[in-house]
């Protein structure tokens, strides 16, 4: 791990550098250094080149920033740690590489960490999301007794057993940044260098929008349309899983388990914001994450008929 | 005699399943290695985040040669018969042996197994293991399939005596053994070669590595000792932390830092909660002011700056969090000190359990079963009803929300700040105990009602519903839930008619919405009935008796309604829910008297008498029982009532009569005869102001001091006598016998 130590050791002047620094350090890995899906998620879990791309057997490795929208979490830009609307960066590498450890933590050196002068930990924590019908062993890594990622083997996605199995490192870019450059409230945060000619914040950046969000999310966004919005997210999901495989303009098999899934997304993304809204009871919020996750494992099925989803030692997968 | 070590390297594995995963590697290895003929002296194994270690003293080198005969078909037998033996066999027909067996000659076989060396054996046995393991939770990894707890990175095993160490070749999922390994992750990363046990630990303590679990918790405890001292503080010691973290580190290195000033006002539950739960904090305090002033954090690596950028960190962490738990705190008091009306109102959303309602609800209940209970633990009805309203509000407060562990504890600082008197808020805190069989018993009036009331709620509630435990199965841990009734009833030496409140308890639910099915229906008497465990006719009777005339016309609201009337308990229906939520009790107080040396026979016995239900009564009598049971006269007058008791049953019988006329001493023969009516006069005028007193013990100990007479007056008397009128009074005497001993207990229960 010699060679990846040239990023390191310095500090980060900026939460863009820090970003920069992960970018380059995972394409120097040999990583596809991919950009954010253009849809509102939860989490960079819910980006189609981790679901769908930790499907099946073919090696995958990809690496980038998800810009994740959690509603309930809207402070008005007033808690020093908690947005609605945050950056998570995302590696996901499949099959997971023996060392993957070690380039984790080579990927904290680059953004600066000092390995021989913090206590870095691997503490036990097993991801799972019920929505996504997936699950997966691993820890959180604490630096300091501060969880800065989430590490994650991946066994099941979408209802099906990840074989191989992928590796997924999640960063919550902020409260990491915050730590590496010692910033008390996020909205302080240098955006963009503080030497630049017109420095930005975070706050300059997101304060205002934390807050148009926050008061959207609570109080402003029409309930019945959500509710309707989520129907019509489910049924076409459905329908267009249902068209039959071949295409009869093109003489193709195209199964449109992408469209689909842009679709599960939506209605995901329509729940959390009408459960932010308070209209969602106890014993409806079940039913309602059972109705996503029933939608995600369909998207997966229909993956797994398709070129990028297929396992490759079936027959059907081998070209004639 | 070669020495075995074994060392699994992975990735962390979690702090929770490495003692459990010691045993286990232990375990299946050396079960598989003596199953396989071999033998070991010692055996020592280790975990550390990233190891799982065995080391094994004095190995057989290999086993023993073993010559396992088999019988096969006589020598006559058709040839196929022999054929299928040589198959199964593997043997040629030369090979076999012919014996002469009874009247023919069979062949037989003489299979020989050579002794097999104990590196093959320790290959297939660890192969085995590694496939076999008993993690909790295990995964794959990569392209592979083998499971472990966390990816499997090397395996070492070597065997190893004076001439040196060879690995024992084998390979487990693409994993080869070998007899390198790895330090620490940071201080020590690099690979080295080990030649045996005592080569691995002491190259391993060179890289950082503390092999030993033990060693590792010892080191903590001892270094955050000395920190906390030397900064005039001590420790909070807290067992299962200090495993927990020593199963998190290789190289533990205690570090002590303050709390910031801002947060000392926080309760000290608070502090330590939240720096345990979230921080894997120790706390330590102030032994001037006793409170949580400082914490210790274990971090698992030594630094050029002393730890202090890791400190510097923890701290960090630490505002943040304590900041959180402060809004919560300063909010919470806040809602409490208007009188909590919020929470109260807030609790009516909150389902207890969709068959039994909302927690306000629940709250209701508990507080009507405090107000009841509360003259018989000599808590104020009003007080006591008051307490119970108050006791789970904290329910709804942002503190309980972040750390439930905190429920009660919450509640007694919320009732303070709202001004509520001392027991309240203690019953608030207090009414979840006992919550184990160590956990100290409530004994403040109020509390007791209140803690009475919630664990009486609970169980009749779920017995309403049907959901009692089975097996390993208690979800709502309703076996706990009935010890601790157990205990603070006889902790408090309260006298509860149980069964009548478990009957007031639960036939409302019949009444209740969740039932109405029942009263839906054509036939729902017959239902009712069911429910109620008695015939149907019997329910018309009890109807009839207790004046509620109905007819073919009466509704079925109508009848619920005239059925609410009834009070079950006085007319001596108890439902079967109730009698068998009451039994559950009484196995309850069974394995609990048991652990206290009480026999099951003697709480059989003294279960016989009448009001069993007052659990408190129960032990008494059982307890004297059980005591008088212990000495000789106790034990010898046993003997004597059975015999005296068997003789007059079987007359009685016999005669169709019962012998209750009282005997005349003036009948008496014999001096022993005249004694017995003595002792008898002498026992009883003990006996019953005793009994009246509940004071069994003396009334037992009277009794006994009839088992010399009674023996004297066997040996020396005829019963059956030929004078018709002596045999009578002997009989009636014998009587006076059964009256007098089983007052106490009904005695033919005890066995032997």
């Amino acid at each position: 791990m010699a060679q990846g130590s040239t990023a390191g050791s310095t500090t980060p002047q900026s939460f863009q550098e820090i970003i920069l620094r992960l970018q380059n350090y995972w394409a120097d890995k040999g990583c596809a250094i991919l950009q954010p899906y253009d849809m509102e998620v939860g989490a960079g879990t819910f980006h189609p080149a981790t679901t769908l791309r930790s499907l099946g057997t073919k090696p995958w490795a990809a690496a980038y920033v998800q810009p994740s929208r959690r509603p309930t979490d809207g402070r008005y830009g007033e808690n020093p740690n908690r947005l609605q609307h945050y950056y998570q960066y995302q590696v996901i590498i499949k099959p997971s590489p023996a060392n993957l450890q070690e380039l984790y933590l080579g990927s904290l050196k680059a953004i600066g960490i000092d390995l021989g002068l913090h206590d870095i930990r691997f503490v036990e924590d097993d991801w799972e999301s019920p929505t996504l019908g997936a699950w997966g062993l691993g820890w959180e890594v604490w630096c300091d007794g501060m969880e800065v990622s989430q590490f994650t083997y991946f066994q099941q996605v979408g209802g099906h057993d990840c074989k191989p199995v992928s590796g997924e490192l999640t960063y919550g870019l902020e409260r990491l940044a915050m730590y590496v450059m010692n910033v008390g409230h996020v909205m302080d945060m240098p955006f963009n260098s503080p030497d630049a000619p017109i420095p930005l914040t975070y706050g300059d950046i997101f304060r205002q929008t934390e807050e148009e969000y926050s008061r959207h999310n609570f109080d402003g966004a029409t309930t019945g349309m959500l509710f309707r919005h989520f129907e019509d997210a489910e049924a076409e999901c459905q329908r267009l899983l249902d068209f039959p495989a071949l295409d009869p303009k093109t003489g193709k098999t195209i199964i449109m388990a992408h469209p689909a899934y842009d679709q599960t997304i939506k209605a995901s993304h329509l729940f959390n914001l009408l459960d932010a809204r308070g209209v969602i009871s106890v014993t409806e919020r079940q039913a309602y994450i059972g109705r996503v996750r029933a939608l995600a494992k369909k998207c997966a099925d229909a993956f797994r008929q398709t070129e990028a989803g297929r396992d490759a030692a079936e027959p059907d997968a081998v070209p004639a | 005699m070669p020495d075995l070590l074994i060392e699994l390297f992975s990735e962390e594995i979690p702090a929770r399943m490495q003692a459990g995963a010691r045993e286990a590697l232990k375990k299946l290895v050396t079960d598989g290695l003596v199953e396989a003929g071999l033998t070991y002296g010692g055996a020592g194994v280790f975990s550390t985040p990233r190891r799982l270690v065995l080391a094994l003293e004095g190995l057989s080198p290999a086993s023993r040669p073993v010559s396992e005969e088999r019988k096969g078909p006589r020598t006559d037998a058709p040839q196929a018969a022999l054929d299928g033996f040589l198959r199964s066999t593997g043997l040629s027909i030369d090979q076999l042996e012919k014996r002469a067996d009874k009247k023919a000659e069979v062949y037989f076989a003489v299979v020989k197994k050579p002794g097999r060396p104990a590196a093959e054996i320790v290959a297939k046995v660890l192969e085995s293991t590694i496939r076999n393991f008993p993690w909790p939770k295990s995964m794959r990894w990569g392209a592979g399939s083998l499971r472990w707890v966390r990816p499997l990175h090397s395996i070492l095993c070597i065997l190893s005596d004076e001439s040196g160490a060879g690995i024992v070749p084998l390979t487990v999922g693409g994993i080869p053994s070998g007899d390198t390994t790895r330090g620490h992750r940071f201080m020590g990363p690099e690979a080295f070669t080990v030649t045996s046990f005592e080569d691995y630990a002491a190259k391993l303590r060179r890289a950082k590595v503390m092999l030993d679990q033990a060693e590792r918790e010892e080191a903590i405890a001892h270094g955050a000792k000395n920190l906390a001292f030397a900064a005039g503080l001590e420790v909070v010691e807290d067992r299962s932390l200090l495993t927990e973290i020593a199963g998190l580190v290789e190289w533990p290195v205690p570090l002590l830092g303050q709390i910031p000033e801002a947060f000392l006002g926080l309760p000290a539950e608070v502090l330590q909660t939240s720096m345990k739960e979230h921080q894997k904090f120790f706390s330590a305090r102030n032994p001037k002011t006793g409170r949580i002033e400082g914490f210790i954090t274990v971090a698992n690596i030594e630094t050029p700056d002393d730890g202090a950028t890791i400190l510097a960190g923890n701290l960090k962490v630490l505002t943040a969090r304590l900041s959180d738990a402060r809004f919560f705190w300063e909010n919470d008091l806040r809602v409490a000190k208007t009188g909590m009306a919020e929470w109260a109102e807030g609790l009516t959303h909150v389902t207890f359990q969709s068959k039994l309602g909302s927690q306000s609800d629940r709250i209701n209940r508990i507080a009507a079963l405090a107000r009841e209970i509360a003259p018989l633990v000599g808590a104020e009805p009003d007080q006591a009803e008051h307490a119970a309203r108050l006791a789970k509000l904290d329910l709804r407060s942002a503190m309980v929300g972040e750390f439930p562990e905190l429920q009660g504890v919450m509640g007694r600082y919320y009732a303070l700040e709202a001004g509520e008197p001392e027991a309240v808020a203690n019953a608030a805190r207090d009414h979840y105990s006992p919550l184990g069989p160590s956990d100290a018993v409530p004994s403040e009036p109020v509390s007791v009602a209140v803690a009475l009331a919630d664990k009486l709620d609970t169980l009749t509630g779920f017995w309403a519903i049907d959901e009692k435990p089975t097996g390993s199965k208690d979800p709502f841990a309703l076996r706990r839930a009935a010890l601790g009734v157990i205990r603070l009833v006889l902790g408090n030496g309260v006298h509860l008619d149980l069964l009548n409140i478990l009957d007031n308890q639960i036939t409302p639910w019949l009444l209740h919405e969740h039932n109405r099915e029942i009263w839906e229906q054509q036939n729902y008497e017959d239902q009712i009935a069911r429910y109620l465990g008695i015939s149907r006719e019997f329910l018309d009777e009890t109807m009839r008796k207790t004046g509620r005339i109905r007819n073919s016309e009466t509704h079925p609201e109508e009848f619920r309604e005239i059925f609410s009337t009834i009070n079950w308990g006085e007319i001596d229906l108890f439902s079967k829910q109730s009698r068998d939520l009451l039994a559950f009790f009484h196995d309850r107080l069974k394995v609990f008297l048991k652990d206290q040396g009480i026999r099951h026979d003697v709480i059989d016995a003294c279960l016989a008498m009448p009001g069993s239900d007052d659990i408190t009564l129960l032990v008494k009598r059982a307890t004297a029982l059980s005591d008088t049971l212990k000495t000789e006269d106790g034990k010898n007058l046993i003997q004597g009532y059975k015999r005296a008791n068997n003789i007059l049953t079987q007359a009685e019988a016999k005669d169709g009569v019962e012998y209750s006329f009282g005997p005349d001493p003036k009948l008496a023969e014999t001096d022993q005869e005249r004694a017995l009516f003595t002792a008898l006069d002498q026992a009883e005028a003990k006996i019953a102001p005793a009994m009246k007193e509940e004071d069994f013990a003396t009334a037992m100990q009277a009794m006994s001091k009839l088992r010399a007479p009674i023996d004297a007056f066997f040996d020396t008397v005829q019963i059956n006598a030929e004078n018709p009128i002596i045999r009578r009074n002997r009989l009636n005497l014998l009587h006076r016998i059964r009256e007098i001993c089983s007052g106490t207990a009904d005695l033919t229960k005890i066995e032997g």
